[in-house]
C-alpha cells in the first residue's frame, strides 16, 4: 500500500509570534526567508497517521511531497524522522506566489508520478490555512475525497474515516484510491527518537522541477495566480470578534446566535 | 446584471435558509444579480424569503438516485452525496450562465464545494473573506489574516471566481424594498456519475450522552476559580451535557476539588483541539492558555473585562456565570424545540 503524504513548510508561529513588519515581502507574498519555519503542525498529524496505518500492515510505503522553496527540505527531513520513507520535494524558481489552483495543479502530477493509494494531508496549512488544497488535489486526481477525518482505517481497497457532523459522528467509507485530510484528533505524533533524527539523513529526497511534472512555468506562480493581493493593512481590531455585555438573557441569545450561525451547536 | 451563485443552505428548523444564506445573498447583490442553489424542496414562504433578501432565481437540485435529499433527519444529517450534487449543479450552472462569481459558506462542506468547483471551472478561489464588493477589475474580497492582525483586500481575477465567505462577516441586509421581486423558481435533476458514488457513510451514531474525555472531545466546556463552589461546577455540566461536549477545569477548581484531575487543560494537564472552547469564570493564565491555543472557537464567559482570556477569545461575555450558564441553557433548550423557533 503506497500512501503518499503532503507537508508543508510553514513559519513557525511559536517562535514569530507576534507577527509584525516584515512578515510581508514588497510583492505582498509571505516573506518565508524572514521567518523560522518548520512542517506544518497539522502536516505531523498526517504523517503520524501515515505511521499508525504502516504499524498495523506491513506492506506499507510512505512517501512524503513537499512543494515549497529549497529551505523546505528541512520538512521533509522531519517527515522522514517521524517515519516516512523517502520523500519528494519539488522546488522551481516559477513556484513562487502559486495560489491553491497552481499548488494542487503541482501537486496532483507529484502524486501521478508517485503512484498511490491513499493521500494523507493536514486539514489547514497554519499559514494560508484555505483548507482546499486537499479537495483541489482529489478532484484533478479523479478520486474520493474526505476532508477533516477525526480517526481513519485503512482497508484493503477502501479506507474509513470518522468525521464530526454536529448531532452526531459519521463512517464514511472512501474506495480507493482516495484523498483524506485529518484533523488533530486522529492521535498526537510523537517525538522522533534520536536514533529516527539520524537514519533520516541516510533517506532518499528526490527534487523534482516544473519539466519534471511537465508542467509549464507560466502555469504557475505569482503570474498564474488568480488572485492579486491590493493591499495589506493592520487591523487594529484585536481581542474578541464579539463582546456580550449586559442582560444575561440578551447576552444568552446572542451567544447562542452565534454558536448556531457558526454551526458550533 | 450577471448572475451571481449562491450556495443557500436550509438545515434550518422546518426547512428554514440559514442565516448565513442570508447574507450571502446580501453580498452577491453587490456582485450582480443573485441565483439561490438549495438542495432541498422549499415552500412558498422560503422563496420569497429568499427574494427579500435579493435572489432573482432559485434553482432547486435534486439527486436523480435520491430525490429526497435533505429531508432525511433535522439538523442538516445530510448524505455525503449531496456534497457531489452541490458540486455538478454549481458548476454546471455557473458555466451556463456564465456566471459572475460563485459564493459558498465557509464551514468544512462549503470549503469541499469551492475547491471542486474551482478546479472543474479553473477559476481562482479566496477562502474566509469577511466582505466582498465589486471593482471594474472583477470582484475583491476583504480576508482576514494572521489571526486577525491584517486584512488583505484582493481583485480576484478570470471567470467565475470561487469565493467562501467567513460566518462571522457582516450581518445580513434585506435588499432594498424597489429591488425586490418573485424569484423565478426552476428544478435540476443532477445525474451523478458512479465516481462520486465511491464516498458513502456507512454509519451514523448519535453523540453518545456520556461525556468525552477533554482530549478527544470536539467541544469543551472548562470551569475555572470564578465558578465559585462545586455546587457551582454541576452547571458548567449541565451545559457540557447540553452540547454534548467534555468537563474541563484550570488548575484552581482542580486543586478545589471542583473537577477531577483528569480534566485539567493546560501546561501540566491535558492540550485540547475543540472545535469549539467555552471558558466559563477563567482568567487566561499563560499555563492555562498553553493547553488552549488550538480551540478553533474560544468563547470566554468572566465577569472582569479585563481578564486576558478576553485577548484570545472570539466572543467574551462579560457577566456573571451563574446568570449567563442558566439563560444559556434555556436559550439552548428553546432552539432545541423547533416550534419555538421564529421564521425569519
Ligand atoms: C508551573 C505551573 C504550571 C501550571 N499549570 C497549569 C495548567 O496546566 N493549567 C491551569 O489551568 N493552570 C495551571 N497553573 C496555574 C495557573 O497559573 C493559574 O493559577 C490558574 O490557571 C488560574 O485558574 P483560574 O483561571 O480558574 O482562576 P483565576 O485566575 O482566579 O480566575 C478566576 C476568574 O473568574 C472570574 N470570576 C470570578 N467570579 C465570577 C463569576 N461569578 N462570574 C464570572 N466570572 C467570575 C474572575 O474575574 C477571574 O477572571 C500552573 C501554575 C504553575 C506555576
Ligand atoms: N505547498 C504545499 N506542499 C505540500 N502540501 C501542501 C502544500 N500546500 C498545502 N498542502 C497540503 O494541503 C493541506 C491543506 O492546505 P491549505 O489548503 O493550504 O490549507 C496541508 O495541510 C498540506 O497537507
Amino acid at each position: 500500500m503506497k500512501l503518499v503524504v503532503l507537508v508543508k513548510h510553514v513559519p513557525d508561529e511559536t517562535v514569530d509570534r507576534p507577527l509584525t513588519d516584515g512578515v510581508f515581502a514588497d510583492d505582498l507574498t509571505v516573506d518565508r526567508e524572514a521567518l523560522t519555519c518548520r512542517l506544518g503542525e497539522p502536516d505531523e498529524y498526517a504523517v503520524e497517521q501515515a505511521m499508525r496505518i504502516a504499524r498495523r500492515r506491513m506492506d506499507v510505503q510512505i512517501c512524503v511531497v513537499t512543494m515549497g522553496p529549497p529551505g523546505a527540505a528541512r520538512a521533509l527531513v522531519r517527515a522522514l524522522a517521524l517515519g516516512a520513507d523517502e520523500a519528494v520535494h519539488v522546488v522551481d524558481d516559477a513556484l513562487h506566489g502559486s495560489d491553491a489552483q497552481a499548488t494542487s495543479l503541482v501537486l496532483a502530477a507529484a502524486v501521478r508520478r508517485i503512484g498511490f493509494d491513499l493521500v494523507l494531508c493536514g486539514t489547514a496549512s497554519t499559514d494560508s490555512g484555505m483548507s482546499v488544497v486537499p479537495a483541489m488535489v482529489a478532484e484533478r486526481l479523479g478520486v474520493p475525497v474526505a476532508c477533516e477525518a477525526d480517526a481513519v482505517w485503512a482497508g484493503e481497497d477502501e479506507v474509513v474515516v470518522r468525521r464530526d457532523a454536529g448531532p452526531t459522528t459519521d463512517d464514511i467509507a472512501l474506495t480507493l484510491p482516495a484523498v483524506v485530510s485529518v484533523t488533530e484528533r486522529v492521535g498526537e505524533p510523537r517525538y522522533p527518537a534520536y536514533r529516527s533524527v539520524v537514519e533520516a539523513r541516510g533517506k532518499v529526497v528526490r527534487t523534482w522541477s516544473l519539466a519534471d511534472l511537465r508542467i509549464r512555468p507560466d502555469e504557475v506562480g505569482l503570474g498564474a495566480s488568480a488572485t492579486v493581493v491590493r493591499s495589506v493593512t493592520p487591523y487594529a481590531g484585536q481581542g474578541p470578534a464579539l463582546i456580550v455585555r449586559g442582560d444575561a438573557r440578551d447576552a444568552a441569545e446572542r451567544l447562542a446566535s452565534y454558536l448556531s450561525e457558526h454551526q458550533l451547536i | 446584471m450577471q448572475p451571481v451563485l449562491v450556495l443557500v443552505e436550509c438545515d434550518g428548523a422546518e426547512g428554514a435558509v440559514c442565516v448565513s444564506g442570508y447574507r450571502l445573498l446580501g453580498m452577491a447583490r453587490r456582485l450582480g444579480s443573485p441565483v439561490a442553489v438549495v438542495r432541498r424542496p422549499v415552500e412558498p414562504r422560503v422563496i420569497a424569503a429568499l427574494g427579500r433578501y435579493g435572489a432573482t432565481r432559485v434553482c432547486v437540485v435534486e439527486d436523480m438516485a435520491e430525490p429526497a435529499v435533505g429531508t432525511a433527519g433535522a439538523g442538516g444529517a445530510r448524505g455525503v452525496a449531496s456534497t457531489a450534487v452541490a458540486v455538478h449543479a454549481i458548476s454546471e450552472l455557473a458555466w451556463q450562465m456564465s456566471a459572475a462569481a460563485v459564493l459558498v459558506p465557509s464551514d468544512r462542506e462549503g470549503r469541499e464545494i469551492a475547491a471542486r468547483v474551482a478546479v472543474r471551472l479553473g477559476s481562482g478561489i479566496v477562502t474566509d473573506a469577511v466582505d466582498v464588493f465589486a471593482d471594474p477589475d472583477g470582484p475583491v474580497t476583504v480576508q482576514e489574516v494572521c489571526g486577525g492582525a491584517y486584512r488583505v483586500e484582493s481583485v480576484v481575477r478570470g471567470t467565475a471566481p470561487v469565493i467562501t465567505v467567513a460566518c462571522g462577516s457582516a450581518a445580513p441586509a434585506p435588499a432594498p424594498a424597489e429591488a425586490i421581486a418573485e424569484p423565478a423558481v426552476e428544478l435540476m435533476r443532477v445525474t451523478l456519475p458512479e465516481a462520486d458514488r465511491r464516498v458513502r457513510v456507512v454509519a451514523r451514531t448519535r453523540k453518545p450522552d456520556r461525556r468525552p474525555s477533554v482530549a478527544a472531545a470536539s467541544v469543551v466546556v472548562a470551569g475555572g476559580r470564578g465558578v465559585g463552589s462545586a455546587e457551582g461546577f454541576a452547571l458548567v455540566e449541565k451545559v457540557a451535557d447540553a452540547l454534548g461536549a467534555a468537563v474541563g477545569g484550570t488548575h484552581a477548581a482542580a486543586d478545589l476539588g471542583w473537577c477531577p484531575h483528569d480534566a485539567l487543560i493546560g501546561q501540566t494537564g491535558a492540550i485540547v483541539h475543540p472545535r469549539l472552547y467555552i471558558a466559563c469564570g477563567i482568567s487566561g493564565s499563560v499555563h492555562h492558555r498553553a493547553g488552549i491555543q488550538h480551540a478553533a472557537t474560544i468563547v470566554a464567559i468572566d465577569r472582569d473585562p479585563t481578564a486576558p482570556i478576553f485577548r484570545i477569545a472570539d466572543v467574551g461575555v462579560v457577566g456573571d456565570l451563574h446568570e449567563v450558564l442558566p439563560a444559556l441553557l434555556e436559550e439552548l433548550a428553546r432552539r432545541r424545540n423547533p416550534a419555538a423557533t421564529e421564521a425569519i
